[in-house]
């Protein structure tokens, strides 16, 4: 029987409260929103606070999907569900929906959460790189204000973020921007499981040439969850099945799996490879105006 | 601490720690054992229940979580005019074997229904891949489903059981 060690229960009823039993409690307190990742590693005692701090009470201020001019800012609560259902998203970002489509399972989805994901910063979260993809930026709430970190400096390794003890995540932004668009691809073992290897792409086109690449890996061990020599080789370039084939063959080789009980190091440099260039592919395809698929 | 919650309609209150999982105070505290417990690892499903009117997996909720929300439980499916279509459905479609699965695949079903009165198999397959039939019955599941959804108000007097 699995169960978390002894632990006090409190319930934050807005940001500042939250914050302020943050500062309260210290840094053996941790805020609780889903629960889908924080719950799992404290029955396995790999987290073990002394308070967990609910904020699931602000979810109606913290849930939402909205256009604000040419950004789309995604509230921290917003709950995967949410989040795959949203047409603004899979307008605008459609690399989420597909992301969102295949992590964990639809129950769990009901549950967890963009922020929550986000801050447990697992190597294999599928958001991680989704928004590494899509350069999105984070806003983080604490004593000392509000900051917004660029997602490339978000991650600071392995389960670990630039968000301080006594800070929240309470929003995350995405430009729209012209003539772009995204794709997601991933292998899984079942529905439910963490990716063997993801990779997704955003690619902004001007006629025929792309002006900006990048690409978003999960589960391999990616620096910031990027790719960028496979992204240089894109730049200025004219899309082809040749130039995504080389740029999935770079993003193969540069990025750093470990070989585990999903699969062997060169089966995923593997799968890196032809995911990255499927997701680019359908990415062009999309920006380009072809087919939506 | 004193959790309250509306279970099924019914208001009820009862103490649990703080590390309360909400599957075991609803079995274990409030004696509602209709809602199974599994894996405790968010995969198998079996615990599902509704929380403020969504499946949730209640392994990996804390009863204090849901303190002054709404649960519903399998032993919330039938109503006032018999067993809910879904429940039907399971019996006269052979959707269990050992039945360990069953209250969550309900649960899930009973939704999916409500927010998709006519499912295709694929959207029902889709629905419950979050859970696991270690019967590995899933034609039947399905089939159950179909059922409920072709009969929303359940059984035909002149339908026998066997039917």
């Amino acid at each position: 029987m699995q169960v978390p060690a002894p632990v006090e229960y409190e319930r934050a009823l807005s940001v500042e409260e939250a914050i302020a039993l943050l500062v309260k409690h210290g840094s053996e307190s941790r805020l609780i929103a889903g629960g889908h990742s924080l719950l799992p590693m404290m029955k396995l005692r790999l987290a073990r606070p002394e308070v967990v701090i609910d904020i699931n009470p602000l979810a109606g201020a913290l849930s939402y999907v909205r256009r604000e001019g040419d950004e789309l800012a995604i509230g921290a609560m917003t709950r995967h569900a949410d989040l795959l259902a949203s047409a603004l998203v899979s307008e605008h970002a459609p690399i989420i929906a597909e992301a969102e489509r295949v992590i964990a399972d639809p129950v769990v989805r009901n549950r967890g959460t963009v922020g929550g994901s986000l801050c447990q910063a697992d190597p294999a979260e599928d958001l991680s790189a989704v928004f590494a993809a899509l350069g999105a930026t984070v806003r983080i709430r604490g004593p000392r204000g509000e900051r917004s970190v660029d997602i490339d400096s978000f991650h600071t390794g392995p389960y670990t973020t630039v968000v301080e003890p006594d800070e929240i995540l309470t929003e995350v932004r995405v430009r729209i921007h012209p003539g772009a668009s995204s794709a997601y691809e991933k292998v899984e073992r079942r529905v439910g499981d963490w990716a063997i290897a993801a990779a997704g792409a955003m690619l902004q086109v001007s006629g025929a040439a792309i002006t900006s690449a990048r690409i978003g890996l999960a589960a391999v061990g990616a620096e910031a969850f990027r790719a960028p020599r496979a992204e240089a080789l894109l730049s200025g370039k004219e899309g082809s099945p040749e130039l995504f084939a080389a740029a999935g063959a770079e993003a193969g080789r540069e990025c750093n799996p470990h070989s585990d009980q999903r699969g062997p190091e060169d089966y995923k440099r593997h799968l890196v490879s032809v995911l990255t260039e499927r997701a680019l592919s359908r990415a062009y395809a999309r920006a380009s105006g072809g087919a939506a698929r | 601490m004193r959790i309250e919650m509306n279970v099924n309609g019914r208001p009820m209150a009862a103490e649990a720690e703080g590390r309360t999982l909400l599957v075991h105070f609803l079995r274990d505290t409030l004696g509602l054992t209709g809602t199974h417990w599994g894996c405790d690892t968010t995969n198998c499903g079996v615990c599902v229940v509704w929380l403020d009117g969504k499946p949730v997996k209640s392994c990996t909720v804390l009863a204090a979580m849901a303190d002054g929300h709404e649960v519903r439980t399998v032993e919330g499916l039938e109503g006032e005019s018999g067993l809910d279509p879904v429940q039907e459905g399971f019996m006269r479609m052979h959707g269990l074997q050992c039945g360990f699965c069953t209250p969550g695949m309900m649960m899930t079903a009973r939704w999916l229904l409500d927010q998709n009165p006519d499912p295709s198999e694929t959207e029902i397959r889709e629905a419950i891949s979050g859970q696991i039939c270690r019967c590995t019955g899933y034609e039947n599941i399905v089939r159950a489903v179909r059922w409920a959804a072709e009969h929303p108000q359940g059984a035909d007097e002149s339908e026998g059981v066997n039917a």
